[in-house]
């Protein structure tokens, strides 16, 4: 149960405490809304007792008179509107002058009360605000928790860049006054590591621009077909030096569904990430398996490594930005941290799901499910 | 007249950054324990005394820095703290420890941003030091 303030500014003492007894008992629900809304209502008798309350008390519903013996109700309204309060106005008034109601509207007011009125009428306009109120209240309320994950991408993100420049400088520095001496071959593990960083760095910026590509919705209009079968082999020759390097081989098992409606750009996301991870984590002399397999109602893309798995609680946070693994193990696997979390964007805009099994030493599988629904050419069957 | 040697404790998950700091630090004529994990600083802790201490800020968790700093500052007292982070002032967040409350909260001596000078460093770790 939530209070709201009402406050009431009338000259006409009948008005005030019928507006209060009209409110007593009167309480607002609304489907979204956690509570339930009751009211206090306050009350002035002129507008610069009125503004006195409104500084003191902060309510959250004026209704005001604008004919009053001192300063008139607009007044009082140019008062709230200049404070920049959050405060909902409604005037009651007895006369329609569409003067004051033009000038009242664009000073905020949001609502008109005719005078006099009934309670059923006062009811329904303090339902109308009470509403429009909570909404505006949690719009605001969730821009500031937008802010805060931004605010939290950008530290970790600014974290995430500065650190390998810091390296490198360092490293570059060390060169520049030729800390290690003259001869350039003492410094070759500082070359080696600053490459090392550069190239991570790199992986990390090539991530960064996939994630803004799909932060975006869906795009529909990207769509083609595309064949499966396809999309796997290029993203293992696209990770094939690598593989190659630590000795690693593919297997394939492509069942039934060939060819699927969707944009190729999200597939070469969800591929290419999850292959190159299955290789980046495996042991020297692995294995890694791509299967594709298709029912009439979801088709699933899993890939599977013999790598260095990890445990259960590794796997949780997993899918969030910049969450990277650090132990022994990954210390020297460089990755921006960012691309599970991309693939289950991607993922996710299809309504499907990504699921991970992995055996710590043994291996990690991870398993893309989407409805079919979702990649058939919709627009070419009607 | 002999001159005493100071231990320098650092903790820092970057490979690379641990690596330049000790480098240097060790020129400069300080014993250096290097350690890549809050975990491993604080067995360090554990056992020896260290006469500095320069964390970073994020390694295992975002705050493993303040965590340390609050271990060591309990166990140690006199021990003085870096707190070293490249959390960038560019996206607002910021520490310095000019006020009451904020030395109150993060229990380090000095905050410094990462990439500074090694002789910048050297001159903060004497101020702390009072040599």
């Amino acid at each position: 149960m939530a209070q709201l303030k009402v406050l009431v500014v009338d000259d006409e003492p009948g008005i005030r405490s019928g507006v209060a007894r009209i409110l007593r008992n009167f309480h607002v629900t609304y489907p979204f809304m956690d509570e339930d809304y009751t009211y206090e209502v306050i009350e002035a008798a002129t507008g610069e007792e009125g503004i006195e309350i409104v500084d003191r008390e902060k309510p959250d519903i004026l209704l005001l008179d604008n004919k009053l013996p001192g300063i008139q109700g607009v007044e009082v309204l140019e008062y709230v509107k200049k404070k920049n309060y959050d405060i909902v106005v409604a005037m009651i008034t007895s006369y329609a002058s569409l003067d004051i109601a033009v000038k009242a509207h664009n000073d905020g007011a949001t609502d008109f009360i005719p005078k006099p009125f009934t309670p059923q009428e006062l009811k329904s306009s303090i339902e109308q605000i009470t509403k429009q109120q909570y909404l505006k209240r949690i719009t605001h309320k969730l821009k500031v928790e937008g802010k805060k994950v931004r605010f939290q991408f950008l530290s970790v993100l600014s974290h995430e860049l500065k650190a390998p420049l810091n390296a490198i400088e360092g490293y570059l520095r060390m060169m520049q006054e030729r800390q290690m001496g003259e001869s350039v071959s003492e410094y070759e593990s500082a070359i080696e590591r600053s490459l090392q960083r550069i190239g991570s760095m790199r992986n990390l910026i090539m991530d960064l621009l996939d994630f803004t590509k799909v932060n975006f919705e869906r795009q529909v209009e990207k769509s083609r077909e595309i064949d499966l079968r396809e999309m796997v082999s290029m993203a293992i020759v696209t990770v094939s030096p690598y593989a190659i390097h630590k000795d690693i081989r593919f297997v394939t098992n492509i069942n039934g569904c060939g060819k699927i409606w969707a944009d190729p750009n999200d597939f070469e996301i969800i591929l290419n990430n999850l292959v190159s991870n299955a290789v980046k984590y495996n042991k020297t002399g692995g294995t890694v398996t791509v299967s594709v397999d298709c029912s009439e109602n979801e088709f699933s893309i899993s890939v599977a490594d013999t790598g260095i798995g990890m445990s259960k609680d590794e796997s949780k946070m997993l899918f969030e930005e910049f969450s990277r693994i650090r132990n022994d193990k990954t210390r020297n696997i460089s990755g921006s941290g960012l691309g599970l979390s991309i693939v289950k964007k991607v993922v996710e805009l299809y309504h499907g799901v990504i699921n991970v099994e992995s055996v710590a030493d043994n291996g990690t599988t991870f398993t893309v499910i989407i409805p079919m629904v979702q990649v058939q050419n919709i627009k070419a069957e009607i | 007249m002999n001159k005493k040697v100071f231990t320098v404790l650092v903790a820092d998950d970057d490979p690379d950054y641990l690596f330049q700091v000790a480098y240097h630090l060790r020129k400069s004529g300080y014993e250096v324990i290097p350690v890549e994990s809050q975990g491993e600083a604080e067995q360090v802790i554990s056992k020896i005394r260290p006469d500095i201490a320069i964390f970073d800020l994020m390694m295992e968790s975002d705050d493993s820095g303040f965590i340390l700093c609050y271990k060591l500052k309990r166990k140690y007292p006199d021990v003085p703290v870096i707190l070293a982070t490249a959390v960038a002032k560019e996206t607002g967040i910021t520490f310095s420890l000019n006020s009451e409350h904020e030395r109150d909260w993060i229990r380090a001596d000095l905050y410094l941003e990462k990439g500074i000078r090694p002789e910048q460093l050297d001159q903060e770790i004497k101020k702390l030091l009072k040599v």
